[in-house]
């Protein structure tokens, strides 16, 4: 068996989430400080992705990055890049699908941390980096990790945008996801089946530690 | 040496504007009920909140001056600000939150004054214990620790004590006047118990609706409140309006028929006068101040009987009195249905507002 699809899948997922888990949790950040009419407009806007079909993530995204479009052709040009059908395109389609999941959850724990604490520990002299890393984020872990546990499980699934962006080249962009489609398309069922129990071992993994990481929490952070 | 702070600040609906001094060594009381301004007035002290104008200085540095452009951020104010919850960081040790606060300090210096002030505090034992295990008066000592870790050069307390069951209350009112006793920097104490204020404080200023009043010393405000604001705040109930009388030093209350002595002068701006509970009692008639009056109700407190009166000449709908006396003195009252009660001109309150 040819195990590329899951070394691919993996390394998209951990990639994006990487990249989600900084972006997420600054525009949370930065959202949950902003006024009102803004804060519900952004809002919309960054949590779109959650609940459009992937089909139409992967159209914008084509619409963008695409060898003919914006910033697709200035990269080829400029860099010499092509941004889709290669292995990281998929990046681009997971980052956009999952932001919402680190976003929304990472803003639901900054909206209920007690911001007496850092005004505390300004007054006390600790610097605003200090706070934010030290006491911010720690308090909030475990909102944020939860979100971002889910989203790569989240990655690791992501088909439609990924199919449409990344194509599927055996060998080079296959994911989990694109393998399955195709094994089942080509009428092999059996290896289909492989895949699918792959991807839900996986799936069932990333939940099961999600589970064990919020109890271990549990039994030692008295305070929650 | 002291603090100054003189500033102004809109939120939404609400005016802050304050005025205030508060001297070494002599805590300041912050009066004032509820939604008055006092945390609020704290949090543009330490900075944590930005007044619209107006100049905050400590000594000789400026905090604040809108003028000038200048706004410390509160990490270089030097303000310790004890939480009215305490605000301790929750996934710290109670050891790791006084460090927090002794952050100057580098290696064995820091480690020697996290342990001095663990001692101090009575928490060695409670060291490696998360605050959510700590009880009230636990949590309070930490906050403290901590708070002084930082060597402030204010200290400014948001309602202490009112986190806590009266039952511990008394302690650490000790332990805080205590505290307070070996700082020798200028510190605010916000409060809405005028008892607490008064055992704890030199000086008060009463906040009303956002605006201060200006810095009185403790005696004078309770003898004197000047608005109905304060002596609500210093505990009296009973208020009417009021105008001059016939001859000077003479008050009329036409709501409850009166015309009484008050030692204070009349002051133009007078509109409404207090009667502290307390200083009603029984009398004789023909007493200086004395009045018939009608029990209405009898109520039994604690340690005092509370009766409500309605002075025999009062207007239909004037406010009930209320007079507050010991359980032997009431007892002693011939007839209880109907009797006589006086106030010293010395105690009425001739109040604006």
């Amino acid at each position: 068996m040819d195990w590329y699809p899951l070394y691919n899948s993996l390394r998209i997922a951990a990639i994006s989430t990487a990249v989600v888990f900084f972006l997420g949790i600054w525009a949370a950040y930065r959202v949950a400080g902003l006024p009102r009419l803004a804060k519900g407009l952004l809002d919309a806007v960054l949590t779109l992705p959650l609940v459009l079909p992937p089909t139409v993530v992967g159209y914008l995204l084509l619409l963008l990055l695409g060898p003919r479009r914006v910033i697709g052709a200035w990269a080829l040009e400029q860099l010499g890049l092509r941004l889709t059908m290669t292995w990281w395109s998929a990046i681009f389609s997971t980052v956009v699908v999952i932001f919402p999941l680190v976003y929304r959850t990472a803003r639901g724990a900054f909206e209920s941390f007690d911001e007496s604490l850092v005004q505390a520990g300004a007054t006390l002299g600790l610097s605003r980096t200090y706070l934010f890393w030290r006491v911010r984020m720690p308090v909030c872990r475990q909102g944020i990790l939860a979100g971002t546990v889910l989203a790569f499980a989240r990655a690791l699934g992501e088909y439609g945008a990924t199919s449409m962006i990344a194509g599927y080249t055996p060998g080079r962009t296959a994911t989990i996801s694109t393998t399955v489609y195709q094994l089942w398309r080509t009428g092999d069922d059996a290896s289909a089946l492989k895949w699918v129990l792959v991807n839900l071992a996986i799936s069932a993994a990333a939940l099961v530690a999600l589970n064990l990481l919020e109890r271990r929490e549990g039994g030692k952070q008295p305070w929650r | 040496m002291a603090l100054t702070a003189k500033f102004t600040k809109q939120l939404g609906n609400f005016h802050l504007r304050v005025d205030l001094t508060a001297e070494n060594g002599a805590p300041l009381a912050l009066l004032g009920a509820s939604g008055s301004g006092k945390s609020l007035t704290l949090r543009c002290i330490a900075g944590v909140l930005r007044p619209d104008s107006g100049r905050i200085v400590l000594d000789n540095t400026v905090l604040f001056d809108s003028e000038k452009h200048i706004d410390l951020p509160p990490q270089r104010r030097g303000v310790g600000f004890l939480f009215q919850q305490y605000a301790l960081f929750p996934h710290m040790t109670v050891r790791q939150n006084i460090a927090a606060g002794a952050h100057a300090l580098k290696g064995a210096d820091r480690e020697r004054r996290v342990s001095e002030l663990l001692e101090r505090f009575r928490l060695s034992s409670l060291a490696d214990s998360a605050p959510a295990q700590l009880s009230g008066g636990e949590q309070q000592r930490t906050a403290l620790a901590r708070m002084l870790a930082a060597s402030p050069r204010v200290i400014l307390l948001d309602e202490p004590l009112s986190a806590l069951d009266s039952f511990l209350r008394w302690r650490l009112e000790l332990e805080l006047q205590e505290m307070l006793a070996g700082f020798d920097g200028p510190a605010i104490w916000v409060s809405h118990d005028r008892g607490e204020a008064y055992r704890s404080c030199h000086t008060v200023c009463v906040m009303e609706n956002g605006a201060s009043s200006p810095v009185r010393s403790m005696k004078e405000t309770l003898a004197d409140p000047l608005t109905v604001g304060a002596a609500r705040l210093f505990g009296c109930k009973n208020f009417a309006p009021v105008r001059p009388g016939p001859a000077s030093g003479l008050v009329e209350v036409p709501a409850w028929g009166l015309a009484l002595r008050a030692a204070a002068p009349w002051r133009e701006t007078v509109t409404t006068l207090g009667i502290p509970s307390a200083s009603l009692h029984p009398a004789k008639a023909g007493e200086e101040n004395a009045f018939p009056c009608e029990a209405v109700r009898v109520t039994e407190d604690v340690a005092a009987m509370i009766v409500l009166l309605r002075p025999l000449a009062a207007a239909a709908e004037a406010p009930l009195l209320r007079m507050e006396l010991d359980k032997s003195l009431w007892a002693a009252v011939p007839d209880q249905k109907r009797l006589t009660v006086a106030v010293r001109p010395e105690e009425i309150l001739l109040l604006e507002g």
